[in-house]
Order: structure tokens, then C-alpha cells, then sequence
């Protein structure tokens, strides 16, 4: 039977990345002073199965680098090696050597060797000085091997003596299986030597105390009938012997193991050379068939997105809420059949009942999707651990609120943006030790990433008890670059920021670490493409809070149905402040602008959906219709529109994908009577109205240039 | 057809190894360390075992020796999926109970070969 090995393959590589973050996360958390076993035993088993699982499935690359951290970590268990700081380094460098390796074996792209064999080399030295016959132990295994293939005999036959302990049965072993084993091998004649067995009365019957003497006629090598008795051998007395005797068994096997320490180093010396050219083999073969392997590296790709791993009692759960789902259909359908007014009351809680099901099982589904953020967060130990060390900087990291789930897909987009972040705030926020003391403070500076859901959102935050955002500095860089003018006013938290605008960056000089050409304004819009935002508050001296916000799912909302002459639109439920019916005295008209709603001593200004739209409006004015007052991106507008219909959730469609991004809408949904409704995008549509902070400082930029 | 119960903590050696026995006709009750293996096998009707050795909560030399002292494991066959390196884990598994051992990296075929041994 030939089994595909190649559709296990993505669940291998699947452990070995969770294997990876397990020893990472171990390795950062060891205290080198006094290191506790089991973490040492968590480290090493997550090595052991990576090694275990990419020899099974033929990665020998892996296999072989992860063999030789694998024989140090074994040292470092037994307590004959002693760990040092530099060597948490290497290990953590061969973790990321390992994830790189099978980053690459799952794209389809062979083994870049070149680091692993430095690292290799790095770990061979260091078990050369502690223990050189260790590293050698399957060469020497090979070795015997060969020997014994050598020794194959022209024996007509072997003549064998068994005498197994008195406990082989209780070790699952059965000689009667032995002996059927070796009767394939050739003809075989046993006969039973019972001179052992006590008298009746001392029997145990557990016990076995028989042995056999075994002819076994026919062509079988010596290594094949060891490898019948290889389990039991040990605590068995056996004596095989050849039927023609040709040479002393005995003594070839002495002459083995005496030049086996011998075959070791040579070993060692031309295995290294031959796996070099099987590397090099390889890229050249890589390199003649790159177009084929290119597509196979995209394929793999795709699956790769397009698999979730979830937990069962989600599975459960949800086949739990199907049953509930059948059952009451099939109650309906029954009602339905010989339907009567009087089982009107009966109709309508079946109806109840279905809506209510089919809410949980939707909840469920979404939960499918839902994965802890411990996903995104668990890079941020080594980053910030690496980190520090170039900066030179000493740096805590408390991760809080790991469990709190988000949508796999808004997981894979948030890590990019996190890690600029929390790069940010490690390179600009922080300060040196000695800056710290000096100011008073900790030497020891700390980083705070925080999640926790808050309404239909996540909030992430990311906490630094740094220098704070210098505000002085940042106005007058936003004034050179041109951003706001000198005579603006602007209040802290619009000097704050400045610094998610395009084109903005305080470093002083472009570091290894931030100041890459990828500003806060990419992170703002990676998060603002989330249908999320970001904010930062910050007081000087103290440290900064970047607070980002996220929608739960990018699959569903919560929308607010509004209607606008004959049309239906939908605002996220999550952006709307309040509704109200106004009077002529909360209008304010500004000569020139639009029209502002003052309330509670704060003005809004009011957007017209009709006019925004060209659409034709059952009532025109603001008397007339209502207003319904939205936010995104910290600006509040009051939206004009007919009437306020229904509150339901509503399922995504994305008009982007499906046809181009549209300014002011985020996406679309099909209404219960089989409408298509569009869902209104609140940041959009006030750049779309043109009553955003950005637009007025445009304003203000074009009087500037007319004045000057 | 005979049941092996499978214990292995990584889900692609367990999906393996339990592809291929099925494939053979076997049933395979799937565990993830010792302490559940143990659980299982305690319920079930287990005719072979094939544990790794290296794992959380209960190791396979800690599974041998727990089944060995329950009256249906005096003599189910119990094999172990050792590293060649680890010739002290055979030792400490012998010791314990384990009837064999089957060296890591395996095939299926391997794997097969080695069943059938024990299984007849």
C-alpha cells in the first residue's frame, strides 16, 4: 500500500510553526540563573516532533539541522551541558532558521542551507566540546548496518537457541508470533525445551518457561533473524549460530564496534562535502524548472489562507444549533399543512423560534472565524526582546487581554500595522536607560499591548510609559513640511494627530527600526481599510496610549436602515451618536458653507444625503426630515435624511470587489424584501460632503496661497 | 478487524499514522498524550498500542507502565515510536512494559510491516 505523504504535509507545517512559537516564547522567558526543567522539556519536545515529523515526511534539511539542536537540548535536559545566555540566542536564531526552512519547503522553494549550516556548525562545535561521541551515534548505527549487510553469509540455515525471560509475556511479546515470523524466512522445525518448568503447583501462569532450540532452513541473512528477536534480545538468551560455519560471528562483531570510533570522524569529514552538492544539485535543478515551481508555490499559498483551524466545541455547538434549526422546521412545515386561524398563537412562536435559531446560528458561525488575538500577539516577546538589545534600550512587554477574539481575516491585516506600532513606540517612545533615570524614572521602560472588546469592537492599545509625544517639536515639523499653517489653533489632540498625516516623521536620523519610508499614515490606512481607527493620546513626559479600534468582523454589521425618497441606506449601528427631530433655532447657516446644527454647545455640520446622493428627497429641508448624528474619524456630522426605518444586522457585500471602490459607501447588503441597499461609509462620506477637518485646512491652505 | 490506539501529540504524525492503518483495515482511536490515551483505552477495546515517547501531561513510558497495571493491558502489545538517538527511552520503555519499538523516521509501509509483526 503506497500512501501519499504530501496531504499531511500542511498539518506538519501547521504544528511545527505552533512548535516554533512554543519554544521561542519558552526560550525568551528563561531565566538564565536558574533554568526549571519543564520549560527546558518544552523546548526539547517541540524540537523532538519537528525533527520526528520532517524526517517522516522526507524534509531532511530540517531534519538534520533540527537533529543537532535537538542532541544539545538533550545535553542541556540531562544536565551535561550548562546553558548560557549566548546560547538562548543561537537557539532562538535556529528557531527562526527552522520557520524560515519550512516557510520555504511550504512555498515550494528547496531549503536556502546557508544559515542553517552556520548555525549547525555553530552547535557541532559545541557538541565537540562537550561530547563528541554523541553527535555520532547515527553514523555509528550506519556503520553496524553496513557491517552486517557485509556479513551476509552463504549459510544454508541457522541454528538458534531461545530462551526468553520469564516475563515476555507481560511486555506483550509472544514467542509463538516470533516463530511464525521466522517461518516466512524459510522452513523452520522447532522443538521445545521444557526441562524449566516447575511442578504444577509453582506455576505462575503469566510466566513463560520454555525455551526452544529452532532450525531455520533456507537463504535468510543473520540481520534478518536478529531483527525478530531485536525486541527481546536484551533480556533473552540467544545463540544463533550458522548452520554451515564459515567465520566466528563473535569476533567480526568485536572488530565492528573497535573501529567504530575511527569511522566516526571519517564519517563526519565527507558527509559534510556530500550534502553540500545535493544543495547545490538541487538549486540548479530549481533553477531549470522555475516556472513550474513558481505555480506550485502560489497554489500552496492559497490553501494555506484558506484553511482554519477551529476548536470542536465550536463544531459541536453549531451542529448542536442545526438539530434545533431541523427540528423546528419541521414543526412548521407540520403547521403548515392543515393550517387553521386558531393555530395562528402556535405559527408565531414557531416563527419566534426560528428567528431565534437562526440568530445563534449565525453568532456560531461568525465565532468559526473568531480566533484569540494571542495569534497576533505572540511575535511581539522576540520583537521587542531583539529590539531592545539594538537600542540598547531595557524594555518590559505586558501582553493583556490574549484571549479576546477577532475575525481571522481583520488578524492578518492588524499584524503589520501592530508591529509598526509597537516598533514606534520602542524606537521613538522609550528612552535610553540613562534618559530615564536621569528624568526619574524606571531604567526599565515598559510596554503595555492591550485588548478588549468594547460594544460591537476590539480595542487594541498599545502602552509606552516613554518620553511622550513632543508636541512642540511636532507642530513645528508639521509647519515646515507644510501641513498646517503657523496661525492655525490647534488643539492638543489635533497636534497629536499630525503625526498619522502622509509625510510626516520626526526621527532625527533614519534608524535601522522605524523611519523606513512607511508612515503612521499607511498604519492609519491600513486600520481606516478595517473599517477601523486609530488615536493616540499622550502626555509628555509620562508616555503615549495608541488606541486602535476594530469592527468585530468584517462579514456582518449591525446596521441602522434609513430611508431618503425611495431610496434605502444603512448606517453602521456602531457610528451613530443620536437621532433628532430639530427646530428652526438649532439651525445655524453659514454664509458660504454648509449648514451647522448647534447642539449642546457644540455645532455639526449637516449634510444633506439627497444632495450627496442627487437623489430626490421626500423633504428637502431640515425641518422637515430628521437628522441623524454619525461619527468616524472623530468628526461628528448630522446626516439629513426622510426617515429612520428598521435596526437589523446586515451581511456584507463588497462592492469594491465586485466593482470599484465607491466613495461614501463601504459596501452593500440584500434587504429582506430582496433589495440591495448600499451601507454608508461615515469617513467617506464626510470627505465626500466636504465638511472634514481636512477640508477646512484645504480651505485655509488656498487662502494662505491667494493671501500670499 | 483488530484496534490500534494511537497516541502521538503532533496531529500530523497521529493523522499519519492513522491514515495508514485505516487504510489497512484497521479501527484507530486517536489520543494526543498519555493521560488521554489512558482514558481511551481504559473504555475501549484496544488490541495494540503504538505510542510516541516525548510527550505532554504523560509521556509514553509513564502510558506503558500506567497500562500494564490495569488486568486488559497485561498483554496488548505495546509499541513505541522512539528516535535512534534516545537508546535509553528503548531501555526505560522495556523496563516499563513496551513490547517493542519502531525507530522514527518512518514509512507507512514501515509502519505496516511492524504491525503486522505483533498482530499476525
Amino acid at each position: 500500500m503506497s500512501v501519499d505523504l504530501s496531504q499531511f504535509h500542511q498539518v506538519f507545517f501547521e504544528e511545527s510553526y505552533e512548535g516554533l512559537d512554543v519554544m521561542e516564547s519558552a526560550l525568551l522567558n528563561i531565566d538564565i540563573s536558574e533554568i526549571d526543567d519543564e520549560t527546558i522539556n518544552e523546548i526539547f519536545r517541540a524540537a523532538h516532533s519537528i525533527k520526528g515529523g520532517s524526517g517522516t515526511f522526507g524534509f531532511k534539511d530540517i531534519a538534520e539541522f533540527t537533529h543537532v539542536v535537538e542532541t544539545l537540548l538533550d545535553l542541556i535536559r540531562s544536565d551535561q551541558f550548562e546553558m548560557k545566555a549566548d546560547h538562548v540566542d543561537l537557539f532562538l536564531k535556529s528557531v527562526d532558521c527552522i520557520r524560515t526552512m519550512i516557510n520555504q519547503l511550504e512555498s515550494g522553494v528547496s531549503c536556502d542551507m546557508e544559515v542553517a549550516d552556520e548555525l549547525k556548525a555553530a552547535f557541532n562545535r559545541l557538541l565537540d566540546g562537550e561530547d563528541a561521541a554523541n553527535g555520532g551515534s547515527n553514523q555509528v548505527d550506519l556503520n553496524k548496518t553496513d557491517e552486517s549487510q557485509d556479513n551476509q553469509s552463504n549459510a544454508e540455515g541457522w541454528q538458534i537457541y531461545f530462551k526468553p525471560e520469564l516475563d515476555i509475556l507481560r511486555t506483550g511479546n509472544d514467542p509463538v508470533r516470533m516463530f511464525r515470523e521466522l517461518s516466512e524466512l524459510g522452513e523452520l522445525s522447532v522443538i521445545a525445551v521444557t526441562d524449566d518448568i516447575p511442578s504444577i503447583s509453582d506455576i505462575d501462569p503469566e510466566a513463560c518457561y520454555m525455551a526452544w532450540n529452532l532450525t531455520l532452513f533456507g537463504s535468510a541473512t543473520e540481520e534478518q533473524v536478529n531483527e525478530v528477536f531485536e525486541w527481546v534480545v536484551d533480556e533473552s538468551e540467544l545463540v544463533i549460530t550458522p548452520l554451515i560455519l564459515q567465520r566466528d560471528s563473535i569476533e567480526e562483531d568485536q572488530d565492528t564496534s573497535a573501529s567504530e570510533d575511527d569511522a566516526v570522524s571519517e564519517h563526519k569529514t565527507t558527509i559534510i562535502p556530500d550534502d553540500k552538492d545535493e544543495t547545490v544539485d538541487k538549486e540548479v535543478a530549481d533553477e531549470q524548472q522555475s516556472p513550474t515551481k513558481k505555480i506550485v508555490a502560489k497554489k500552496e499559498v492559497k490553501t494555506e489562507s484558506a484553511s482554519i483551524r477551529v476548536g470542536t466545541d465550536k463544531i459541536d455547538d453549531l451542529i448542536n444549533m442545526v438539530g434545533e434549526l431541523v427540528i423546528t422546521q419541521s414543526m412548521l412545515e407540520e403547521l403548515g399543512k392543515e393550517f387553521t386561524i386558531e393555530n395562528l398563537p402556535k405559527l408565531m412562536e414557531g416563527l419566534a423560534q426560528l428567528s431565534m435559531h437562526t440568530r445563534e446560528l449565525q453568532e456560531n458561525v461568525m465565532r468559526i472565524r473568531m480566533l484569540p488575538i494571542s495569534f497576533a500577539f505572540s511575535r511581539f516577546p522576540r520583537l521587542v526582546h531583539d529590539m531592545s538589545k539594538n537600542l540598547n534600550k531595557k524594555v518590559e512587554l505586558e501582553l493583556l487581554g490574549e484571549q479576546t477574539e477577532l475575525d481571522k481575516t481583520v488578524m492578518e491585516r492588524i499584524g503589520d500595522p501592530l508591529v509598526h506600532l509597537v516598533r514606534n513606540s520602542l524606537d521613538h517612545g522609550l528612552e535610553l536607560p540613562e534618559q530615564r533615570l536621569a528624568a526619574g524614572k524606571d531604567e526599565m521602560g515598559k510596554i503595555t499591548l492591550n485588548a478588549f472588546h468594547q460594544g460591537g469592537n476590539i480595542i487594541i492599545q498599545i502602552i509606552d510609559d516613554g518620553a511622550g509625544l513632543n508636541k512642540e517639536k511636532i507642530l513645528s515639523k508639521a509647519i515646515d513640511n507644510g501641513l498646517v499653517s503657523a496661525s492655525d489653533h490647534l488643539s492638543d489632540d489635533q497636534i497629536n494627530d499630525l503625526i498619522f498625516l502622509p509625510g510626516f516623521s520626526t526621527a532625527e536620523a533614519v534608524t535601522d527600526i522605524s523611519g523606513r519610508g512607511v508612515g503612521m499614515d499607511v498604519v492609519r490606512r491600513n486600520i481606516q481599510e478595517l473599517n477601523g481607527s486609530v488615536e493616540v493620546e499622550s502626555t509628555e513626559g509620562e508616555g503615549s496610549v495608541f488606541t486602535i479600534r476594530l469592527p468585530l468582523t468584517l462579514a456582518i454589521l449591525d446596521g441602522q436602515l434609513i430611508s431618503v425618497g425611495e431610496q434605502v441606506y444603512i448606517f453602521p449601528l456602531v457610528s451613530i451618536v443620536e437621532s433628532i427631530q430639530t427646530h428652526d433655532q438649532m439651525i445655524h447657516r453659514v454664509s458660504g458653507g454648509c449648514d451647522v446644527l448647534r447642539l449642546r454647545n457644540e455645532y455639526i455640520p449637516i449634510v444633506k444625503l439627497w444632495d450627496v446622493f442627487n437623489i430626490k428627497p421626500k423633504h428637502e429641508t431640515v425641518e422637515d426630515g430628521l437628522l441623524v448624528i454619525v461619527e468616524g474619524d472623530n468628526i461628528k456630522i448630522a446626516v439629513l435624511v426622510d426617515d429612520l426605518l428598521g435596526q437589523q444586522q446586515v451581511v456584507i457585500k463588497s462592492i469594491r470587489e465586485n466593482y470599484r471602490p465607491v466613495h461614501g459607501v463601504s459596501g452593500a447588503t440584500i434587504l429582506g424584501n430582496g433589495t440591495v441597499s448600499l451601507i454608508l461609509d461615515i469617513s467617506g462620506l464626510i470627505k465626500l460632503a466636504g465638511v472634514g477637518r481636512d477640508t477646512y485646512k484645504k480651505v485655509s491652505d488656498t487662502n494662505d496661497t491667494e493671501a500670499a | 478487524m483488530a484496534t490500534i490506539l494511537a497516541v502521538d501529540d503532533s496531529a500530523s504524525m497521529r493523522q499519519m499514522v492513522s491514515f495508514t492503518l485505516k487504510g489497512a483495515g484497521y479501527d484507530v482511536i486517536e489520543a494526543e498524550d498519555g493521560q488521554k490515551a489512558l482514558d481511551k483505552a481504559k473504555v475501549s477495546a484496544v488490541d495494540l498500542v503504538l505510542t510516541d515517547v516525548n510527550m505532554p501531561i504523560m509521556d509514553g513510558i509513564e502510558l506503558v507502565k500506567n497500562l500494564r497495571t490495569l488486568p486488559d493491558y497485561k498483554f496488548t502489545p505495546i509499541l513505541m515510536l522512539t528516535t535512534e538517538s534516545a537508546g535509553d527511552k528503548k531501555v526505560q520503555g522495556k523496563n516499563a512494559g513496551a513490547t517493542g519499538w519502531l525507530v522514527k523516521p518512518f514509512n507507512p509501509e514501515q509502519l505496516l510491516a511492524t504491525i503486522k509483526k505483533v498482530m499476525g
